[in-house]
C-alpha cells in the first residue's frame, strides 16, 4: 500500500495527472486547505481572479481556445454560487470544464453553517454532472471521472464539491485505477447503414448546404469538413458558434444564418433541397418559426448527443457519433461533383443580398472598427466577445481564417463573458494575439478582472465599442416596443482610458474615424495589455435581422426596409 | 404546444447513490412533466436500483423523456416501455371502516378481489391488494360506501414480458391475467 496523502494533495496530483498546468480561482475559508498545499506543486500555476464568475469564464476561454479542460477553484457559499453563470455558459455551449469548490466540514453540511450552500443541488441543471466528495479516498477517482465526463461525448462543465475536512483527511490515491462509469457511452462512429443512406441523399441532392456547428470545432473536424465540402462542392453555412470551423475566405463559405446572420446564408438554407447539419442543435436563433424553417429540404443531422435529434427540427436521417469520425465515414461514399448551377445561384444570392455593407458615415461605426480589426490582424487573432450588438458585428465583420479562433457565449448569451474569457484565451495561447471586442455594458459587468490582467501582464487587447447604450436593448425597444426607450442609456459610464490607467494598463481613446486603424496598430505593437475606447455612433441597429420566432420571409435586410 | 397529455411508463436502472432522484426529478420539473407515480428499489445488480415512473405531459414533450434521462450520468439504462408488452403491478394498503355491522360485507368484497387482510381492529380493517391500477380503483370505489380511512399506493412497477409472443395469451400466466381481467381491460397507457 502506498503512503497516504492529504485530500488536498490528492486533488493537486490528480489535476497534474490530467495534464492541468493552470487553474483560475480565488480562495475562501472552506477551500483554504487546498491553497495550503499549492506551493508544493510548482507545475500547477494558479491565477488569482477578482471574482469567481471571472474564474469560470477564464477556464471556459482557456478550454474553448485550447481544446483542453479548463479548471476553476472557488470556496463554499458565495464563492460557489458566483461560479453558476460561468457554469451555465459552459453548459449551454458544451465547453469542457472542471470546477472545484470548497464545502463546509462534513459534520456541518445541512446545518446552515457559515458560507454553506448546497452547490451540488444548485448546479444540477447547469452542469453535465457534479459530485460531493465525502472521503479523501474517493477524491482521485472522482477527479479522473470528472475530467473524462467533461471532455468526452458532448462536453460540458463538471463540478466537484469537497468539504473542508476531506481536504485535510488522509486518503489513498491510485492514479492508474480504471474508471468504471456504467451507462456512460461515448459515441464514435455512426451506424454504417445510416451513413450509407445519408451518403445517398447527399449524392442525389442538387442544392445541398452544410450547416456546420460548434460540434465541428469541439471534435476538431475542420480538415474533414473542408474535404467533404470541397469534394462534393457543397456551400458551407456555419452557426454562430461554428464560426471559424470553416475558413471564411474560402469560396464555399456562405456565412452564418439566423436572427442577425447574413441574408444569403438564411436564404441558402431556405432554398436548399438538403441540409447536412454537422454538430449544430438547430438553435432557435437559426430556426425561428419551426413550422416554416427550410421546408424544401431533407435533413441529415449528425450529432454526438442523441437527445438533440428531432428536438426542434424533424430530420430524415440522424447519424449519432463524433463529427470527425462520421465525416471520415461519409467521405469515401460521397461522390465528387460540382453542383455548378447551385453554386452559381449561391454566388448570385451573395451579390443580390450583400448583408455586410457598412453604412457610409463620418462617425465611427462598430462594424467599421471590427472590419479594421479584421484587416489589420489579417483574420489571425483570437477574438472574444460579449453579447449584444458588438457581438453580432464582431461575428459579421471579422473574417475568421483560423479554426477555433472565435470565443463567444452563444447559447446562454452571457454579457461580461468578454473580459475574463480573454484571460483564459491568452493564458492558454501565450504567443497569440487576443482581441476582446466588448460592449460598454458587458465590460462593466466583469471589469474588475483588469486587475488580474495587469497582475499577470497578459497582453490582451480590449476594444470597447462604446455607445453609452445597451445597444441591442435600444434596437429592440425601437423595433418592437413602440420606441419606448427604458433603461438602455448609460449616462454614468466611467472614463475607460483613465480606468485602464488606474490599473496600470495602457488606454487609448478613439473618437475620430481616421484614428481607428492607427489605434489598432498601436495596440498590436504594445507589449502588454491595452484598452481601446472606441467612441462609436450612439444609435445604430444590427442588420440583417429576422425577428424572434419568424422566418426568412420576415427578413429585414437593412434600415431602409424595416 | 398541444394539450394532448399522455402517460408514459419508463423503467430505469440507476446508480444507487444519493442525489440520483433529485437529478431525475429536476429534469422532469424543468420540462414540465408531472410524475404520476414513482417507485424505487434495489435491483438484482449490486449498486444499482430500479426505478419505474409514470410521467404525464404533452405527448411531443413526453416522447423525448427517455433520451433526456439517458444523458444523466447516474442512469445506467433507460427504457420507455409504454408501447411494449409489459407486466405491471401496483400495491395498495386500504384502511376501511368495518364495525360489527359492516365487517361481513367488507370481507365479502375482499374475498371477491382476493385481497389479504393485513390488520383488523374493532372499527376498521386494512387490506392489501396488488394488481393493475383499474383493479385497485374498482376496489376503492366499492369500499367507499363503508368509509375509507386511509389509502396508500406504491405506484406502478413494470417489466417487459419474457417469452410470450406479443399479443398472445396462452393462459400460462393465468393467475396474473386473472388479477386484472376480472375487472378491467388492461391498457398500458390507461388513465387515472
Amino acid at each position: 500500500m502506498k503512503e497516504k496523502k492529504l485530500g488536498s494533495q490528492i486533488v493537486c496530483e490528480a489535476l497534474i495527472n490530467e495534464d492541468v498546468n493552470v487553474v483560475f480561482g480565488i480562495p475562501g475559508g472552506a477551500i483554504l486547505p487546498l491553497y495550503g498545499v499549492l506551493s508544493q506543486y510548482e507545475d500547477l500555476k494558479h491565477i488569482l481572479v477578482r471574482h469567481e464568475q471571472g474564474a469560470a469564464h477564464a477556464a471556459d476561454g482557456y478550454s474553448r481556445s485550447t481544446g483542453k479542460v479548463g479548471v476553476a477553484f472557488a470556496t463554499s457559499g458565495p464563492g460557489a454560487t458566483n461560479l453558476i453563470t460561468g457554469l451555465a455558459t459552459a453548459m449551454m455551449d458544451s465547453v469542457p470544464m472542471v470546477a472545484i469548490t470548497g464545502q463546509v466540514g462534513r459534520a456541518a453540511i445541512g446545518s446552515d453553517a457559515f458560507q454553506e450552500t448546497d452547490i451540488t443541488g444548485a448546479t444540477l441543471p447547469v452542469t453535465k454532472h457534479n459530485y460531493l466528495v465525502m472521503k479523501a479516498d474517493d477524491i482521485g477517482e472522482i477527479i479522473h471521472e470528472a475530467f473524462y465526463i467533461a471532455r468526452t461525448g458532448r462536453p460540458g462543465p463538471v463540478l466537484i464539491d469537497i468539504p473542508r475536512d476531506v481536504f485535510t483527511e488522509l486518503g489513498n490515491y491510485d492514479p492508474k485505477k480504471q474508471l468504471f462509469i456504467p451507462g456512460y457511452n461515448v459515441p464514435k462512429n455512426a451506424d454504417d447503414n445510416e451513413v450509407e443512406f445519408a451518403s445517398k441523399l447527399i449524392n442525389k441532392a442538387n442544392k445541398p448546404v452544410i450547416l456546420a456547428g460548434h460540434g465541428v470545432i469541439i471534435s476538431k473536424a475542420w480538415d474533414e469538413l473542408r474535404l467533404i465540402a470541397e469534394k462534393a462542392q457543397i456551400p458551407v453555412v456555419t452557426t454562430l458558434l461554428g464560426i471559424s470551423s470553416f475558413p471564411e475566405n474560402h469560396i464555399l463559405s456562405t456565412g452564418w444564418p439566423g436572427m442577425h446572420g447574413m441574408a444569403y446564408a438564411s436564404l441558402a438554407l431556405d432554398q436548399a433541397d438538403l441540409i447536412i447539419n454537422f454538430g449544430s442543435r438547430f438553435d432557435d436563433r437559426i430556426v425561428g418559426d419551426v413550422s416554416r424553417f427550410a421546408k424544401r429540404s431533407k435533413k441529415i443531422h449528425v450529432d454526438i448527443d442523441p437527445a438533440e435529434i428531432n428536438k426542434s427540427v424533424q430530420v430524415d436521417v440522424s447519424l449519432i457519433g463524433n463529427i470527425k469520425d462520421v465525416i471520415t465515414q461519409l467521405l469515401p461514399l460521397v461522390e465528387k461533383t460540382t453542383h455548378t448551377s447551385w453554386i452559381n445561384h449561391i454566388d448570385k444570392l451573395k451579390s443580390d443580398h450583400p448583408s455586410l455593407e457598412i453604412p457610409k458615415s463620418d462617425r465611427i461605426l462598430g462594424q467599421y472598427v471590427v472590419k479594421k480589426l479584421s484587416d489589420t490582424t489579417k483574420g489571425n487573432a483570437i477574438i472574444c466577445s460579449g453579447v449584444g450588438q458588438h457581438q453580432m458585428w464582431a461575428a459579421q465583420h471579422y473574417t475568421f481564417t483560423n479554426p477555433n479562433s472565435w470565443l463567444s457565449s452563444g447559447g446562454l448569451g452571457t454579457m461580461g463573458y468578454e473580459v475574463p474569457s480573454a484571460i483564459g484565451a491568452q493564458v492558454g495561447n501565450p504567443g497569440k494575439l487576443v482581441w476582446s471586442i466588448c460592449g460598454d455594458g458587458g465590460f462593466q459587468m466583469t471589469l474588475m478582472e483588469l486587475a488580474t490582467i495587469a497582475e499577470n501582464n497578459l497582453p490582451i487587447k480590449y476594444a470597447i465599442l462604446n455607445n453609452n447604450h445597451l445597444g441591442m436593448i435600444t434596437q429592440w425597444q425601437g423595433l418592437f416596443y413602440n420606441q419606448d426607450y427604458q433603461a438602455e442609456t448609460y449616462t454614468g459610464n466611467p472614463d475607460f482610458v483613465k480606468l485602464a490607467e488606474a490599473y496600470g494598463i495602457k488606454g487609448i481613446r478613439v473618437s475620430k474615424k481616421d484614428n481607428v486603424e492607427n489605434a489598432i496598430i498601436e495596440a498590436n505593437k504594445h507589449n502588454g495589455p491595452v484598452l481601446v475606447d472606441f467612441v462609436i455612433e450612439k444609435v445604430d441597429d444590427v442588420y440583417p435581422m429576422i425577428p424572434a420566432g419568424q422566418s426568412v420571409n420576415e427578413l429585414i435586410e437593412g434600415p431602409n426596409n424595416v | 404546444m398541444s394539450n394532448n397529455i399522455e402517460q408514459r411508463t419508463i423503467s430505469a436502472l440507476v446508480q444507487d447513490k444519493p442525489g440520483v432522484l433529485a437529478r431525475i426529478a429536476g429534469l422532469f420539473r424543468r420540462r414540465g412533466f408531472n410524475i404520476a407515480s414513482l417507485t424505487v428499489g434495489r435491483s438484482e445488480q449490486k449498486g444499482l436500483s430500479r426505478m419505474t415512473f409514470v410521467v404525464e405531459g404533452p405527448q411531443e414533450v413526453v416522447c423525448k423523456v427517455s433520451a433526456q434521462l439517458d444523458k444523466l450520468i447516474d442512469i445506467v439504462e433507460v427504457q420507455d416501455i409504454t408501447e411494449s408488452n409489459i407486466v405491471w403491478r401496483e400495491l395498495a394498503l386500504i384502511k376501511v371502516n368495518a364495525d360489527s355491522v359492516s365487517r361481513s360485507k367488507v370481507l365479502e368484497i375482499a374475498n371477491i378481489f382476493r385481497v389479504n387482510i393485513v390488520d383488523i381492529g374493532v372499527e376498521s380493517l386494512t387490506m392489501e391488494i396488488s394488481g393493475g391500477k383499474q383493479k385497485i380503483n374498482s376496489l376503492i370505489e366499492l369500499l367507499k360506501q363503508f368509509g375509507i380511512k386511509e389509502i396508500l399506493r406504491t405506484g406502478r412497477i413494470a417489466t417487459l414480458r419474457g417469452t410470450l409472443i406479443e399479443g398472445e395469451d396462452d393462459g400460462i400466466f393465468q393467475s396474473e391475467q386473472d388479477n386484472d381481467n376480472n375487472f378491467i381491460i388492461p391498457t398500458e397507457s390507461g388513465s387515472v
